[in-house]
């Protein structure tokens, strides 16, 4: 059956949606430092995530030169180390992934992926970067503060995050910590406007909802989830902001601390956590639907093959979000709730998976019988699938009650979480810089440091978090300073400990590479081109490269989606959205 | 969090609703050569303003639904007494009911050229605002006076918390409406001014409208609400 609906595209006018007035910068300040140009941002988003990242990435080795060589640092002791667990926890959540896939990526790709010169409300999403980097320097405030951070957890459960036995609980550490979030969901709000209403209003002629790559997609979907759920951590927030600072019992049970009867009475640690996780789940999804999004177009984009069943990844994209509002208890299976309960979030929380494996059959199927070039994107988008498949499926053990129970405080849980939620959305973070570097910069990124970097972090990450596994499941707590002396745990098990944090040390010293390669590349780089990987989007399709003030000379207009690769018969293996006609198409197969 | 979820379901409803308005079943790889854009040419129907209000409004909606959800489940402890509701509150509320009224006609004036009303209204409607703000400031220091601080009842806590987050967003409101009125306060008022004016009086209504849900809250009526509907359903 041919049912392709062929047009002469020529009766259509360029100029059909409305110019946006365009704010334009008068000097070097408004231009690179308070530039309400979406591409500026997005850069500064970025450098800012990356460069918070990096003391978490410090944090990490910390952390794990104490797991792996205990005592052997004096300096770090039992209370730097729930500081460092702390901010590594929440810096590489929040501040690195979360303000990195949509302040960094959505701030870049959804105008130029849709075809418009700028985001529709400049002046707020340049006042949503200031607010995040002055979140973030609040956050960097507090390991200068008296007390030091927090060493709360990153989770930060009451009664003990304001309590004087932990770490910044009776100074001023987990009260720049509560501050500093406030602070980034009102940042973000103010960004994820933006992203939401450009996605709706800022679309050129003919990039209809189907057409949009699934990169804008993933971005979209995961900013109206975030703009739902963050209010839910801003509720926490300013409640236990109220507990610390003027003494009400939101959270406060009846405490007595060090003999003394506390003030606090009556209220409900657990309430807390429902709060918590009512954004924590979604957070989850917030940062893994932008990849699953990023890493479909760079799949089909270096496989030169149409994504394998668009709509279905849409719809997948689009389920994945509602379902993650209703499974956040899944976290609590400890918390002594009520076994029913328990059962309805382990029912709703495996049957998130079926969306989700069909996004993974989905990629499989794109590679199958594709012309895959194994370039630098390509080798972190299929590192991706391998992990996210292999955090996955210990994500379906642990879904389920009778399972996570006894495994809930164990390093299995670490490396759950660590390979499907931290490693993954890197990789895909790492593919994509990969990938739009050239765009941003006009230059390629360094091959050889590329390769080195992605075999080292690629093989390393396995290293570092497979191990974790076994040490989970011969019981191994997660949380805590040190072992001691512990029957159950074998004397391999520490041996196996001082090799994942010899190669927490080496992994991270790989993203030194990738740091220099990055400044490195902007003036040695080769020169790229405007379209280096024979893309379709738009974004590739800009009158300049590095693309100026407005993207565009004459806006876009789109006549076809955004994965016509290796079309049959035509001139080239890909041709662009805004290309129109349908020459030498006529043999396309329909489905 | 039952209220939360009663509050996304209502939103996703919406959201579904839209996308099924959005050829979701269309096969966009057959589709290659056409524009095929269901929008109207020329601008927006909707203002991108407009719809970003909306957005935010359901943005504040979600805040506010998740404080009340944290007021029920904190509710069931044992050691909840509900605070009185000062008298004035009634009054604040017919000040905010007002600044909703006067907006409402600032933007039909505005709408029938007659600049000199709207701009009237406008500047009454700013002062309704400062009005309910120092109402609800006079109405925490009765409070307090009577002794009923913050820290002694979640309750108390509770009525400081909320209130003081909804007069968070008044104040908000207020500076946009200054600087709408500072925009306008000469000449003809053009489209644009008619549409700031518009976002004004649509964010008034949906504060007024959050009031209104607060205020049930705090005095009980909504306890009554939330069992009768406890009762149908179970």
């Amino acid at each position: 059956m041919v049912d392709i609906r062929h047009g002469t595209g020529e009766q259509i006018g360029p100029a059909e949606v409305e110019d946006v007035e365009l704010y334009h910068p008068h000097s070097w300040w408004t231009r690179y430092v308070f530039s309400q140009d979406a591409k500026i941002i997005a850069v500064q988003y970025a450098s800012t995530a990356i460069a918070i990242g990096m003391v978490a990435l410090v944090l990490s080795w910390l952390m794990r030169l104490q797991l792996g060589f205990p005592g052997a640092f004096a300096f770090i002791d039992a209370e730097r180390y729930y500081q460092f667990i702390t901010m590594h926890g929440m810096i590489m959540v929040i501040y690195l992934l979360t303000a990195l896939f949509l302040g960094g990526f959505g701030n870049y790709l959804i105008p130029l992926m849709l075809g418009a010169r700028d985001m529709v409300f400049p002046y707020a999403n340049m006042l949503s970067y200031w607010l995040y980097l002055l979140a973030v320097l609040v956050l960097v405030a507090s390991f200068f503060a008296p007390g030091g951070p927090t060493g709360a957890g990153w989770t930060l459960y009451p009664p003990q995050a304001v309590l004087s036995g932990t770490p910044g609980g009776k100074d001023w550490g987990i009260i720049l910590m509560l501050s500093s979030l406030i602070l980034f969901v009102i940042g973000f709000t103010m960004g994820g406007l933006n992203y939401v209403v450009t996605v709706l209003q800022g679309r050129t002629r003919g990039m209809t909802l189907m057409r949009m790559p699934l990169t804008v997609w993933g971005i979209f979907t995961a900013t109206v989830m975030a703009l739902l759920a963050f209010p839910a951590l801003f509720v926490a927030c300013v409640m236990m902001l109220f507990d610390r600072v003027l003494g009400t019992s939101f959270f406060m049970p009846a405490i007595v601390e060090m003999g003394e009867q506390l003030q606090h009475g009556g209220g409900s640690p657990i309430l807390f956590q429902h709060l918590f996780w009512f954004f924590g789940h979604p957070e989850v999804y917030i940062v893994a639907l932008p990849a699953f999004g990023i890493v479909s177009d760079l799949i089909s984009t270096h496989a030169r093959k149409n994504i394998f069943g668009y709509r279905m990844m849409v719809w997948a994209i689009v389920i994945i979000g509602a379902l993650s509002f209703i499974v956040w208890a899944h976290h609590m299976y400890v918390s002594g709730m009520n076994p029913y309960f328990g059962f309805f979030f382990a029912t709703t929380t495996l049957i998130i998976a079926v969306p989700t494996a069909i996004k993974v059959y989905n990629w499989v199927l794109t590679l199958w019988r594709g012309d895959i070039h194994l370039t630098l994107p390509m080798l972190f988008a299929l590192a991706f699938i391998v992990t996210f498949v292999n955090g996955g499926l210990t994500g379906l053990f642990l879904g389920n009650v009778v399972v996570d129970v006894p495994l809930s405080d164990t390093m299995f849980v670490v490396a759950h979480f660590h390979m499907v939620m931290g490693v993954a959305p890197i990789l895909v973070i790492f593919g994509a810089i990969y990938h739009w570097y050239p765009k941003v910069t006009g230059r390629m990124l360094n091959e050889a440091m590329g390769q080195l970097h992605f075999w080292v972090t690629f093989v390393g990450a396995y290293l570092i978090f497979f191990p974790m596994h076994y040490l989970g499941l011969i019981g191994m707590p997660r949380r805590y300073y040190e072992m001691g002396e512990a029957a159950f745990v074998p004397a391999s098990a520490h041996t196996l400990n001082e090799f994942i944090t010899i190669m927490a040390l080496i992994v991270g010293a790989a993203q030194v590479v990738f740091l220099f390669n990055l400044i490195w590349s902007i003036r040695h780089g080769r020169e790229a081109g405007g379209n280096p990987w024979r893309a379709t989007t738009l974004e590739w399709q800009t009158p300049e490269t590095p693309p100026r003030h407005g993207n565009w000379k004459e806006l876009p207009v789109v006549y076809r989606w955004a994965y016509d690769y290796s079309v049959p018969g035509a001139a080239e293996d890909f041709i662009p959205q805004n290309q129109p006609g349908s020459a030498g198409l006529a043999s396309e197969e329909a489905s | 969090m039952s209220v939360s979820l009663v509050f996304l379901a209502v939103i996703l409803l919406i959201a579904g609703w839209w996308l099924a308005h959005q050829r979701l079943f269309s096969k966009p790889w057959l589709e290659v050569g056409h524009t095929h854009d269901p929008r109207p040419h020329g601008p927006p129907v909707i203002a991108p303003a407009q719809i970003g209000l909306g957005v935010f409004l359901v943005v504040v909606g979600a805040l506010f639904t998740l404080f009340i959800s944290a007021y029920f489940m904190r509710m069931a402890s044992t050691d909840w007494w509900s605070t009185p509701m000062p008298r004035i509150l009634w009054l604040n509320t017919a000040i905010l009911g007002l600044g909703s009224l006067l907006l409402h006609a600032a933007r039909v004036t505005a709408e029938q050229h007659r600049e000199e009303t709207s701009r009237t209204a406008l500047i009454a409607a700013l002062a309704s605002g400062l009005a309910f703000l120092a109402g609800q400031v006079f109405a925490w220091s009765e409070l307090t006076d009577a002794g009923f601080l913050i820290a002694d009842n979640p309750a108390n806590s509770f009525f400081y918390m909320i209130t003081g987050m909804h007069g968070l967003h008044i104040l908000g409101g207020l500076f946009a409406l200054t600087r709408v009125i500072l925009k306008t306060r000469a000449g003809p008022i053009g489209e644009k001014g008619v549409l700031s004016i518009t976002l004004c009086a649509t964010y008034w209504h949906f504060m007024l409208a959050v009031w209104l849900v607060l205020f049930a809250l705090f005095s009980g009526w909504a306890n009554d609400f939330v069992e009768l509907c406890r009762q149908l359903l179970t």
